[in-house]
């Protein structure tokens, strides 16, 4: 077998899996890495902060499908990345991030930039390594894509000391991975599909709850299959939004914390809730026994652990969601028992109720002359676009209002941490999407307070050409949380007014950037069109109305039932 | 209640920091841990006793299962089940008591390992409630220290 330097080895086997994109930040224990990949085909784009290369190798795996990829420096290098790892840990998007480390013969010695990233990272990841075999580098790092897109995916962390990339290794020829101790089920159990099915069959006031899981396992067109044919309203988490197309008349859009009137009240009124690719957090559920208390419970998802974890399930099918559907819908389809079109019919009282519940309570906001509502920004970026673009969000209200106003049809096309929660996320994350698809148009819709924890990589988004487009919904607060002491702490707005922020448009201009303001509601669309015809990394700043809420609300503790509406 | 958890996994650096952080992250209990390889040098026993509902356990046992190093996850206390732990207990033994402790520890087929002037150290090997036994019985004598290892459990065969 032919040997050769590990820093070769590693671009070697990168490009074997497929990588054409590398985000990252050199540092003294990986410049010997970062020597050969700046002659290989790979493109490596250059990020201002590490938190930023991991979240656009994550913007670019929630876009494409495929494994996103990140290189970081040792110590701080690696610990700036952890925000950003755990980020995509929560939501289970496959990512590998290589980490370097300072020699072996100096681990555990407090050496200079020397962290327990492996330490650091383990709860974090899907799982981790250190290489500590040069003979072992190339097997662990197949291992780890391997790793990272099976079963529910996740990020994988690779510790790689300066003196193993230094070593000459082996290259062995690429064979099949078999691990003993991880073999995810994929494939349904047929019984339960069978239970499941009849399930669907024989519930009155049946509803589909979709999570990230449809969408990591590309299964929107059997779950759409399945809605449509046997008339079931469907009701997304936020991570689920795109799993169905979000204005089919069956779609009740988001659920919980701040989802529809009509979604809450349909999970809480049902007799059958099926959950796909759904954890059942508790920004969904609210309060767990006030939780589809009449519902008999059907739980696809691959990771067993997910299973009666928060909510006990009737019927548990462990597998690929896509598979899963598909089995359902082969079953349905061979089925002499049961027709489906007499199920639809059957389901259509149940949908009509339904739908009174959507036109009594449509998701709505109160408008106030010239002063700009956040929710009408993005029902315009939303006719625009024509509801046809990548959206990635910050975190707070500005994620809100745009899971609640812009109707995702396809999957892959909204990008957020629903799990984690990260600010600063949006930005890079927007890269990483404009970067794996340059000519679509991605949208980071940001609040005045996010958009500044990763504002730096405006210079990355220039300097790689990724012209993405920021519309930062302005209230010079940190919206969210003051809207919680407005309504729970007597208006005590403790820490959440930001006295100072910069100056949009002209930080914008210093990077070399398009900055663009709309202070009333007319320039709104101007502002917006303006963007969307300019070839360069543009920030909008809408002024919003300050102290606008995002509602519905279920406040924490509550029943999804007990919402503050408009 | 009480379940004694026997897990197979790799034996790999870190392996057992997973399983207990998973422990300490989760806020699952652990009793006693006990962690030795096993007849193949690449494979680790751990036996672990932790407190929980029957929905808490299920947990336990999944997340477990998760884990890249963990090969496989027993809940030996499900059947029938022998258990053990070696205690090493180190009592005083002045010249009114030596007597009194040997003949207990006769009693419980214990053995001394060390003396000195003033005290015995004393192996004891048994189930948790024997070992609870002879505590309690020396303790009025006196118990200047005690070294448990924790339980480690094996499925019982089946016998037809």
């Amino acid at each position: 077998m032919s040997k050769m330097k590990g820093a070769q080895a590693v671009i070697k086997c990168l490009q074997e899996e497929g990588v054409e994109l590398i985000f990252g930040y050199p540092g003294g224990a990986v410049i010997d890495l970062y020597d050969e990949l700046c002659r290989s085909s790979i493109r490596h784009i250059l990020v201002r902060h590490e938190q930023g290369a991991v979240h656009a190798a994550d913007g670019f795996a929630r876009s494409t499908g495929k494994v996103g990829v990140a290189l970081l420096t040792s110590g701080p290098g690696a610990t700036n990345g952890v925000t950003a790892i755990a980020t995509a840990y929560c939501d289970s998007i496959p990512l590998v991030v290589l980490t370097g480390q300072v020699p072996r013969a100096l681990i555990g010695n407090d050496a200079f930039q020397e962290v327990d990233i492996v330490g650091i990272t383990r709860p974090c990841t899907k799982h981790n390594y250190l290489v500590y075999d040069p003979e072992e580098l190339i097997p662990t790092l197949r291992e780890a894509f391997y790793l990272a897109a099976s079963g529910r995916p996740g990020p994988v962390l690779v510790d790689l000391p300066k003196d193993i990339i230094n070593a000459m290794v082996t290259y062995p020829p690429k064979s099949s991975i078999k691990m003993q101790t991880y073999q995810p089920n994929v494939n349904p159990h047929p019984n339960q599909v069978e239970k499941a099915c009849r399930a669907c069959v024989k519930a009155k006031r049946p509803v589909l709850f979709v999570g990230g899981g449809v969408i990591l396992s590309g299964a929107n067109e059997e779950l759409t299959h399945l809605a449509r044919r046997l008339n079931i309203p469907v009701a997304m988490t936020l991570m689920g939004l795109g799993g169905f197309p979000g204005s089919d008349p069956l779609s009740l859009g988001m659920l919980g914390m701040h989802g529809g009137y009509a979604a809450n009240m349909a999970v809480a009124k049902s007799d059958l809730l099926i959950a796909v690719g759904a954890r059942f957090s508790d920004r969904v559920t609210g309060r767990l026994d006030a939780f589809a208390p009449q519902a008999k419970i059907i739980h696809i998802d691959i990771d067993p652990s997910s299973i009666s974890k928060n909510v006990v399930v009737d019927i548990p099918i462990v597998a690929d969601c896509k598979l899963a559907l598909r089995a359902m819908n082969d079953w349905l389809d061979k089925s002499e028992e049961f027709d489906s079109r007499e199920t639809a019919e059957q389901h259509s009282p149940w949908v009509e109720q339904v739908k009174e519940w959507e036109s009594n309570h449509p998701l709505t906001y109160v408008e106030n002359g010239e002063i700009i509502k956040p929710q009408y920004v993005i029902e315009t970026l939303n006719r625009l676009t024509g509801g046809d673009c990548i959206i990635t969000t910050e975190v707070g209200q500005n994620q809100m209002w745009t899971a609640q106003f812009y109707k995702f049809n396809h999957p892959r096309r909204l990008l957020t941490s629903g799990g984690l929660g990260t600010m600063g996320y949006g930005l890079p994350a927007a890269i990483g999407a404009q970067m794996a698809f340059p000519g679509v148009t991605v949208i980071d819709v940001a609040g005045d307070g996010s958009i500044q924890m990763n504002i730096q990589e405006l210079a990355t988004a220039k300097e790689c050409g990724a012209q993405v487009k920021i519309a930062i919904l302005n209230n010079n607060y940190l919206g969210m949380v003051r809207q919680w002491q407005e309504l729970f702490y007597n208006r005590h707005y403790a820490s959440t007014v930001m006295e100072i922020t910069p100056d949009f448009v002209a930080l914008a201009h210093a990077y070399g950037a398009v900055g663009l303001r709309a202070k009333t509601k007319s320039e709104v669309e101007p502002v917006i069109k303006e963007a969307l015809a300019t070839k360069n990394v543009v920030i909008m700043d809408f002024a919003i109305a300050r102290e606008e809420g995002v509602f519905p609300m279920v406040p924490a503790g509550k029943a999804t039932t007990e919402m503050l509406l408009v | 209640m009480k379940h004694t958890l026997s897990v197979l996994l790799r034996n790999r650096p870190g392996a057992l920091s997973r399983v207990t952080g998973l422990f300490s992250g989760r806020c699952f209990n652990i009793e006693s841990l006990c962690v030795a390889e096993t007849y193949d040098p690449q494979i680790s026993c751990l036996t672990l006793v932790t407190k929980g509902e029957a929905a808490i356990i299920e947990q336990i046992t999944k997340q477990l299962h998760k884990l890249i190093d963990v090969i496989k996850v027993t809940d030996v206390s499900e059947g029938e089940f022998v258990e053990r732990e070696m205690a090493l207990i180190r009592v005083k033994a002045e010249a009114n008591t030596r007597a009194e402790v040997l003949r207990i520890i006769d009693i419980f087929r214990g053995k001394v390992v060390d003396v000195s002037p003033n005290s015995y150290a004393l192996e004891i090997t048994g189930s948790e409630s024997k070992i609870k036994a002879v505590i309690d019985i020396l303790r009025p004598i006196g118990i200047k220290e005690i070294v448990r290892t924790g339980k480690i459990a094996m499925v019982r065969a089946p016998k037809k």
